[in-house]
């Protein structure tokens, strides 16, 4: 065993884009940061990953749509630093019959859309602006605590129950009325569009383990339009994929004096009693430092980094109870050539494509994964990244990176290479449905089912953002009461990753608040 | 687990025995168990553990068995003491608390083998030991309907055991536990009890206990064995100091009520944590009270006069201080004792409190402002307790 004598000050466990933005901030504020990494690249589930000879994709999210602006210019995010192949890009809603949704903002256009659902469209886009506007400023800062309620924390409450106010009566009513009941509901209330729910309710559960009748789906759309007030009108296509994002993060955090060691686990996170004084790496080594920030999932941290046997019952059982149980899976296709979907031309092929028929449609979906077994017929969310950059694939070729609802962690008998295969060629052959000579184009495919998430990213139950995003786990609740500001338990043991407020996706917030609440502690956090 | 969809309340395997003993027919129910109040009289059986002998079936206590790699690991961390100093075939008193250092319960850990232990407890708590046991190889059963137990109290105790052939039983020392053979099989005794006397605890199973108690009451006639019930033992237990739980402190699981539980400081049973050791549930909570101070001291008080200060309010001067938990008069000890939550910034040893009794006579009621006295603890203490080879009376 090696023990290194350089004396950090903070180590951070993972180089996902949280872990590296927290350490940028921690170092930036003159502290000595080490960023140690599983995995031979940096950026966590923003990552690129070559699948077949010569065809690379990102391999877990795909489109860039929610990065805090704030967070992005501090880590000194641009057009130079990360090039956006395309932006803003508009989703479409494919249509069996080829009378596919455009959506472009608040533009609908295609399948003979009526005026009122454009007219009531426009309304709700506003509606749901208004709570991302809420929202935002709670996002920035640390969760409040409900009991001990110091100056900080009664100011964000303020400003929230204020903001909730400023709403005015009736946004404020449909808010509290809204936020609790399911996103099916809300859209048989707005629209008649079957695509139009559909692609709203899709959004308002990808990554999660829910179906648009189950509650906190409305939450999770408001949260993943969060991304408009970040500048983002529609999703982004990073050049070189989303692992872009991480070596741009990377780049940043070097610069700042962060030091990031690759390629080599951390086996455990070492605790003395109940304080966090290091970490043990798998090959034997042992970094000591008084802060230790675990970009791991709660989850991963705990069970797996600190041991629940080192913390006490009623912690252990909150990690236990922490909802975050994967349902999505990615499909990656390396394709000869351009297939060709009815309906649609090159320029639409490279926006966001997704099947979600009807609400209906997904929601039967969800009904196998409730019950241990895949969809039969996924709801999807498609990106055909290389007709914006052809970096990832030869000239002439592409990659589609596709993800599927639903695949359910603990799938009955388990994900053998045949259950994963006969899941493939499903979820394939529903995409043919709508791209007849898809099947003629692909050279080499890769499934990743939650398990190999989990596997590849270090994700407990491979949930994509970090525990499920619902009421019960955002805020103050997230992950769990008692470690809802970054500190745990166990001192000096802090937690930057999106199973912490405000929570999942390329957002970066976790990482910011994180560091600005170890830098607020002090240096003896 | 015994099947009782016909009848709400258990026997315990001593219930014929019990049964045939119980002349005046008052039972009470012990977590779900018939179990008796008093047999004869109260006083007479309080009388029988300081003179002689007093029986007391104690089945009805909640026990749980843990083996395992990790037992001692686990209990490690679910208990406030330092389990890893527990050598076989001891036992140790202990109290548990919840991650806010709230006691849920106190009770006896026994060792009984390199990864066995057993523990002791008031209140059913399986939920709890279960969840604790997340990230421990540790096997954790309910064994309260497996294991028949007597509490065997008193200065004539030993010598019960001795005539009934248990060579050698003299020589075990205070919270030490042996095994002898009984009939075609094995009861374990160990020198622990909750009457502050010379005495033992008996554990056998089930299907022994009747041939074991007619053994003991055999032996013990020339020795005034005698059974008692809970009564006299909540009388016995006041005179030594002994908390009860659900009356001294509410277990923290069971409080509804923010800030009615109490901390081990709280309860006077600081010498039960013990800091040194890897973390344990409410570690970080006690090491905070610790630093910044308790809200409630718990005192013995030695109360003027004989009336009982049951629910009685504490001043100082005029100032309401605190209740009492716990009151009776102790004849041995001839001391009006009672227990007392009071707010920390009182109950020096040595301070005078008053107590406010209120006590009726033929109908009439009186009230009292009762000097009382802080004491140091228990106003029954005597060298058999902890004399070994215990003495022969």
């Amino acid at each position: 065993m090696t023990n290194v004598d350089k004396n950090y000050d903070v180590i951070v466990v993972g180089g996902g884009h949280n872990g590296l933005i927290c350490a940028t901030y921690l170092a930036r504020d003159g502290r000595k940061v080490l960023v140690v990494e599983a995995n031979d690249s940096l950026g966590g589930a923003s990552m690129t990953s070559q699948f077949s000879d010569n065809f690379s994709v990102s391999s877990c999210a795909h489109w860039l749509f929610q990065l805090n602006s704030d967070v992005a210019s501090d880590m000194g995010i641009n057009g130079s630093t990360l090039e956006l192949a395309a932006r803003d890009l508009s989703t479409i809603a494919l249509a069996e019959d080829g009378n596919h949704l455009t959506i472009s903002r608040d533009k609908l256009e295609g399948a003979g859309i009526s005026e009122d659902d454009q007219k009531a469209f426009i309304a709700f886009n506003k509606q749901i602006n208004k709570f991302c506007k809420l929202l935002d400023g709670a996002f920035k800062r640390r969760a409040p605590k409900l009991v001990e309620g110091n100056l900080t924390d009664r100011i964000t409450l303020a400003k929230l129950g204020l903001g909730m106010k400023m709403l005015g009566k009736e946004d404020m009513s449909d808010l509290m009325r809204l936020a609790l009941i399911n996103i099916y509901d809300v859209m048989e209330e707005n629209f008649d569009n079957e695509l139009l729910k559909g692609a709203i309710s899709l959004d308002s559960l990808l990554g999660s383990h829910m179906g648009p009748r189950s509650p906190n789906t409305v939450y999770g759309y408001i949260y993943r339009q969060m991304g408009e007030a970040y500048g983002y009108h529609g999703p982004a296509v990073v050049k070189g994929g989303m692992g872009a994002v991480g070596d741009a993060l990377a780049d940043s955090a070097r610069k700042s004096g962060v030091d990031i060691e690759m390629g080599t686990p951390v086996n455990n996170i070492n605790v003395d009693i109940d304080r966090a004084t290091g970490v043990t790496l798998s090959d034997g080594r042992i970094f000591d430092a008084p802060i230790v920030v675990s970009n791991a999932d709660p989850k991963t941290t705990f069970n797996k980094l600190v041991g629940l046997a080192n913390i006490e019952t009623g912690v252990a059982r909150r990690v236990k109870t922490m909802r975050m149980k994967g349902d999505t899976a990615k499909l990656h296709l390396a394709l000869d050539g351009l297939p060709s979907f009815s309906g649609l031309d090159k320029n639409q092929l490279g926006q966001r494509l997704v099947i979600a028929p009807t609400m209906d449609y997904i929601e039967a979906a969800f009904n196998s994964s409730k019950y241990g077994e895949y969809s039969k017929a996924p709801a999807m969310d498609i990106s055909i990244p290389t007709i914006h950059d052809g970096s990832l694939a030869p000239d002439g070729k592409h990659v589609m990176s596709v993800i599927v609802q639903y695949a359910p962690y603990d799938l009955e008998g388990g994900w053998s290479d045949q259950n994963k295969e006969n899941f493939k060629r499903l979820t394939i052959d529903r995409i043919a449905e709508f791209a007849p000579d898809l099947r003629d184009k692909i050279v080499a495919s890769e499934l990743l089912t939650p398990v190999d998430l989990e596997e590849r990213f270090h994700i407990y139950g491979g949930h994509w953002h970090h525990g499920e995003i619902s009421l019960d786990q955002i805020l103050m609740m997230r992950p769990f009461p008692g470690a809802s500001q970054y500190g745990t338990s166990v001192d000096g043991l802090y937690l930057c990753s999106a199973g912490n407020h405000p929570g999942g996706g390329v957002m970066g917030l976790a990482g910011h608040n994180a560091a600005k609440e170890i830098i607020k502690r002090g240096k003896e956090a | 687990m015994i099947p009782h969809n016909e009848t709400m309340i258990l026997e315990t395997p001593f219930h014929s025995r019990c049964l045939a003993a119980c002349e005046i027919n008052l039972w009470e129910d012990w977590k779900g168990y018939r179990s008796a109040a008093a047999y004869t009289s109260m006083e007479q059986e309080y009388f029988a553990v300081r003179s002689n002998t007093g029986v007391i079936d104690i089945s009805p206590m909640i026990k749980y068995r843990f083996t395992g790699p990790d037992s001692c690991a686990y209990l490690n961390r679910l208990v406030t003491r330092d389990v890893s100093k527990l050598a076989i075939n001891r036992v140790a008193y202990t109290v548990w608390c919840d991650d806010n250092g709230q006691v849920m319960d106190d009770g006896t850990i026994f060792r009984l083998g390199e990864n066995d232990y057993r523990l002791c407890a008031y209140a059913r708590c399986l939920d709890w030991l279960m969840w604790s046991a997340e990230g421990f190889d540790v096997t954790i059963v309910d064994e309260t309907a497996e294991v028949a137990a007597l509490a065997v109290q008193g200065p004539t105790s030993c010598a019960v055991f001795k005539d009934m052939g248990f060579e050698g039983i003299e020589n075990l020392k205070p919270f030490g536990m042996t095994y002898y053979p009984f009939e075609n099989s094995q009861v374990m005794i160990s020198r622990t009890g909750f009457t502050g006397d010379l005495g033992y605890e008996i554990w056998i199973e089930p299907d022994l206990a009747e041939a074991f108690w007619d053994a003991m009451f055999e032996a013990g006639k020339l020795r005034g064995i005698r059974a008692a019930g809970s009564a006299a033992l909540d009388m016995l237990r006041t005179e030594t100091g002994f908390l009860q739980a659900g009356v001294d402190f509410i277990p923290a699981e069971e409080a509804i009520r923010t800030g009615r539980s109490r901390s081990p400081f709280e309860l006077g049973l600081g010498w039960l944590v013990s800091f040194d050791k890897p973390v344990f549930n409410g570690r970080k909570a006690l090491l905070k009270e610790k630093k910044e101070g308790s809200r409630y001291a718990f005192v013995y008080l030695d109360v003027e006069g004989n009336k009982p200060a049951e629910s009685a309010f504490i001043y100082s001067g005029n100032k309401e201080v605190g209740t009492v938990t716990t009151a009776a008069w102790c004849p041995t000890a001839k001391t009006n004792v009672a227990f007392a939550q009071v707010d920390a910034r009182y109950g020096k040893v040595g301070q005078e409190l008053k107590a406010e009794i209120y006590y009726e006579r033929e109908l009439k009621w009186t009230r009292v402002m009762a000097k009382c006295k802080v004491i140091e603890g228990a106003v029954f203490n005597p060298p058999r307790r902890r004399q070994t080879p215990a003495p022969d009376f």
